[in-house]
């Protein structure tokens, strides 16, 4: 087992290292009020990584997340403005994250189209539905009671943190003590041996997107409750950040690996780096390609654990070995 | 006749440890044809690979017209003028007919201009001379399998090769098809070109061939002139061999009919009318060549592909299986032939591997019982001897036999009533083949019925209570174990009866 988590320690200590930099470098990086804004940022992405992780096991990729997490942040806002309780409202966003999810979800394992296929499609027609039901206008004169779901701004915070650690370690636990996370893995190692030993592939792959689309939909009210105002263009690049955190986590895009541990020091390391450099004195204009470059170091480690390289490598040790 | 086109002498070949080239010699003359026979897993594929340079042998040498060629590759053996024609045509299907013999022919430079018209008036003529009437302008995916052929013997015809390789090229093929492949060989021929041909199906082999060649076992058996061999002497050299592997049947009372197939047909998987019963406690070997539709009766009787035609009954009820977990709820297990691809998951425990099918049974409420999860592994484990450091070892990491072994524990922790073993012994070493047998056998007298598809006679005699032979997607005729020998299933499996 410690073999396994050698991608959690490496991202551990690169964050690790950030952290010393940091503490040295600048101090103020570590106030309450930069965590604290740093924590509310990351959330979304924490959530929808969490989902994005089990659809990166069974070897899919979904990225259509950004989409959705604008029509249900819109949808929880409009539902709240016409008088729905907040409760009631959140729960109907989560609900249609879930029937976004299920429809590609369906499309994926039952049709067979490939994912990046149909999550592409549903990407576009999402975003350009939304665009052409709000005629791009934002969401404005939300009620108080939408407002930090009906809660202080101090007690908010709290609260979204439970979810999220509670979720979080559900999930964590989960997929390692439940049947349906065990035909997770074996669905995105191996479909067929998974076939033959009885597990439904279809309906497993089915039930994963439709769990990421619901928590998609949750990150979307957790996002949106924390402004006056909901944007009809929030989550545009949202999927590439959920992506890029799985994979720096561990996940591999093949399927079958990636732990949400690994997703969670994912997310840390890539939502810290940015804030980091403003704190720096570096030019954020840095952020995207010093991202950029972690994800090419994670993808890298991949190929070279991976047998394909190894065995590439060994053959081209022979070649030079012979000449 | 002439000089020797191609030889390969004391060629040796292994793979993972396991042989498949013994010291074989072989050599084809200009102006013949030399058939290749032998059983699944001869080791007729291996010497072609190697001929053609797909596969670097071991040890051996392989000379073309008169000299060695120590470093064989697809490239040198093209330009040495060797074509191989395979069962399975390879033509890229979304290219015409002419476009897929110039790619195969033209030579130059890839900034060469193409020049259509001539393209295609080579195309029509290598067509004609194949004896195929196919438009150079159709494209490769619209061609049924005999035109694909048909194109791939133009591509040789092209190629003006002077050795070219043949392995089941009338697979596909309708009768008339065949003669005109034959005429094709006898032009091949005169030109003085030499012909290894490759078939299963003896009579061509008597029809086209000048010298057959025996291989068993991976190693030469003999090379006799057609003429001098009548058909009985070559089935009798093909499986002569002594039944050598000791094996522990011990006869077992058969019980009640544990499930009976009646004319049972899957057009999808191409069989048909197949017709079965296997008793409690009784083994019924399956055997037949590879691609006469035994694996694909396995996935029918698991509800992998479900039937759509006949009847299957389940200790005298009649049942429809629609999904391998439909299969697993009546109690029928299905060990897979080739365990990496299908039985196992390689990067999964030895613990989680064993419980995949029976996670039912180790969780409540969805919840996995990790200790029962072990426990159960670590029963296995010690059952079946099962040569793991622990159960949360990657299965990847152990040994062939060991991993077939788990594959074994994934259906018996099931509690089956009917085992499917498909190839259960293929690639494991001879110790572990030994301590599977004995474990079929320790399973039948538990009552289980159980059906066993195997490629090797030897195992498939010693094992079974009853052999079905299938051939061309249907049982050609269901031998007791007293009537079954190595000569009767294989004439059984290779012709009408």
């Amino acid at each position: 087992m410690v073999k396994t988590h050698r991608r959690e320690m490496s991202v551990a200590s690169a964050i690790t290292a950030l952290a010393l930099v940091l503490a040295v470098a600048a101090p103020g990086y570590f106030s309450g009020e930069n965590l604290g804004d740093l924590f509310m940022a990351s959330l979304p992405v924490l959530l929808v990584a969490i989902g994005m992780t089990l659809v990166v096991v069974t070897g899919e990729i979904d990225i259509s997340v950004g989409s959705t997490f604008a029509i249900c942040g819109v949808a929880a806002g409009i539902l709240s403005k016409s008088g729905v309780p907040v409760w009631l409202a959140s729960a109907a966003a989560c609900l249609l994250g879930a029937v976004f999810g299920s429809l590609n979800g369906a499309l994926v394992a039952y049709l067979g189209i490939p994912s990046i296929v149909v999550t592409l499609a549903t990407m576009t027609a999402l975003r350009d539905g939304l665009r052409w039901a709000t005629e791009g206008a934002w969401v404005q004169d939300l009620p108080p009671a939408f407002q930090w779901l009906g809660l202080t701004q101090t007690e908010f915070p709290f609260v979204a943190a439970i979810v999220t650690v509670m979720l979080t370690s559900a999930f964590a636990w989960g997929l390692g003590h439940v049947a349906a996370g065990r035909a997770i893995y074996a669905t995105g190692s191996n479909p067929r041996a998974a076939r033959l030993a009885g597990l439904n592939t279809s309906a497993v792959k089915w039930m994963v997107f439709t769990v990421l689309g619901a928590l998609t939909g949750l990150a979307a009210v957790l996002n949106a409750v924390r402004f006056n105002q909901i944007p009809s263009n929030a989550g545009i690049g949202l999927e590439m950040k959920v992506i890029a955190s799985v994979v720096v986590g561990g996940a591999s895009v093949a399927g079958g690996t990636g732990r949400v541990m690994g997703t969670v020091l994912g997310v840390v390391l890539l939502a810290a780096v940015g804030p980091a450099l403003t704190f720096l004195g570096v030019s954020a204009y840095w952020e995207r390609a010093i991202q950029g470059g972690i994800i090419l170091v994670a993808i890298a480690a991949e190929g070279i654990r991976h047998p394909a390289y190894r065995r590439l490598a060994s053959a081209a040790a022979s070649a030079r070995a012979q000449a | 006749m002439s000089h020797t086109l191609l030889s390969t002498s004391s060629v040796s070949k292994s793979f993972e440890g396991v042989c498949a080239l013994r010291g074989v010699s072989f050599d084809l003359k200009a102006g013949e044809v030399h058939a290749l026979v032998g059983e699944n897993g001869a080791g007729k594929s291996t010497l072609i690979k190697i001929m053609t340079g797909a596969e670097q042998p071991d040890a051996g040498t392989l000379t073309v017209a008169g000299r060695d060629v120590p470093h064989m590759t697809p490239a040198l053996a093209r330009s040495l003028g060797i074509a191989a024609i395979y069962q399975q045509p390879s033509l890229f299907p979304h290219l015409t007919v002419a476009e897929n013999l110039a790619l195969a022919l033209e030579t130059g430079t890839v900034w060469r201009r193409v020049h259509w018209t001539a393209r295609r008036n080579r195309a029509l003529a290598l067509l004609e001379e194949a004896g195929a009437a196919i438009g150079p302008e159709r494209l490769a995916s619209t061609l049924s399998m005999p035109e694909q052929q048909m194109v791939e013997i133009a591509k040789t015809v092209g190629a003006a090769a002077k050795i070219v390789i043949m392995d089941e090229p009338t697979s596909s093929l309708m009768d008339d098809e065949v003669d005109r492949l034959f005429n094709v060989i006898g032009m091949l021929r005169t030109q003085g070109a030499g012909i290894v041909y490759i078939s299963h199906r003896l009579e061509e082999v008597f029809a086209v061939s000048d010298r057959i060649t025996v291989l068993r076992d991976g190693e030469t058996v003999a090379t006799r002139d057609t003429r001098a061999i009548d058909r009985s002497e070559l089935i009798q050299t093909m499986v002569g061999r002594a039944l050598t592997a000791v094996f522990p049947k011990r006869p077992v009372a058969p019980g009640a009919v544990a499930i009976e197939l009646r004319r049972l047909s899957n057009r999808a998987l191409g069989i048909h009318d197949v017709s079965l019963s296997v008793r409690r406690g009784e083994v019924l070997g399956i055997a037949g060549l590879v691609g006469s539709g035994r694996t694909e009766l396995a996935e029918t009787l698991f509800g992998l592909v479900p039937a759509d035609g006949g009847e299957m009954l389940l200790h005298g009820e009649p049942v429809r299986i629609e999904s391998p977990s439909h299969a697993i709820r009546l109690g029928i297990g299905y060990v897979p032939e080739d365990r990496r691809q299908h039985g196992v998951v390689l990067d999964m425990a030895v613990a989680s591997n064993a419980s995949l099918a029976s996670l039912d049974a180790v969780s409540s409420r969805g919840l996995i019982d990790r200790a029962a999860e072990r426990l159960l592994a670590e029963s296995y484990v010690e059952r079946l001897r099962i040569k793991t450091p622990s159960v949360s070892t990657q299965v990847g990491a152990l040994s062939g036999g060991n991993q077939q072994k788990v594959a074994l524990a994934r259906w018996l922790s099931i509690g089956p009533e009917i085992l499917i073993l498909d190839e259960p012994t293929q690639g494991v070493d001879v110790g572990a083949k030994a301590e599977i047998h004995a474990l079929i056998q320790d399973l039948a007298e538990r009552g289980i019925a159980i059906i066993m598809i195997s490629s090797e006679l030897p195992e498939v005699l010693g094992m079974s209570d009853r052999v079905a032979v299938m051939r061309a997607g249907t049982v050609s005729g269901v031998l007791s174990r007293t009537e079954a020998t190595q000569d009767r299933i294989i004439a059984l499996a290779l012709e009408r009866p």
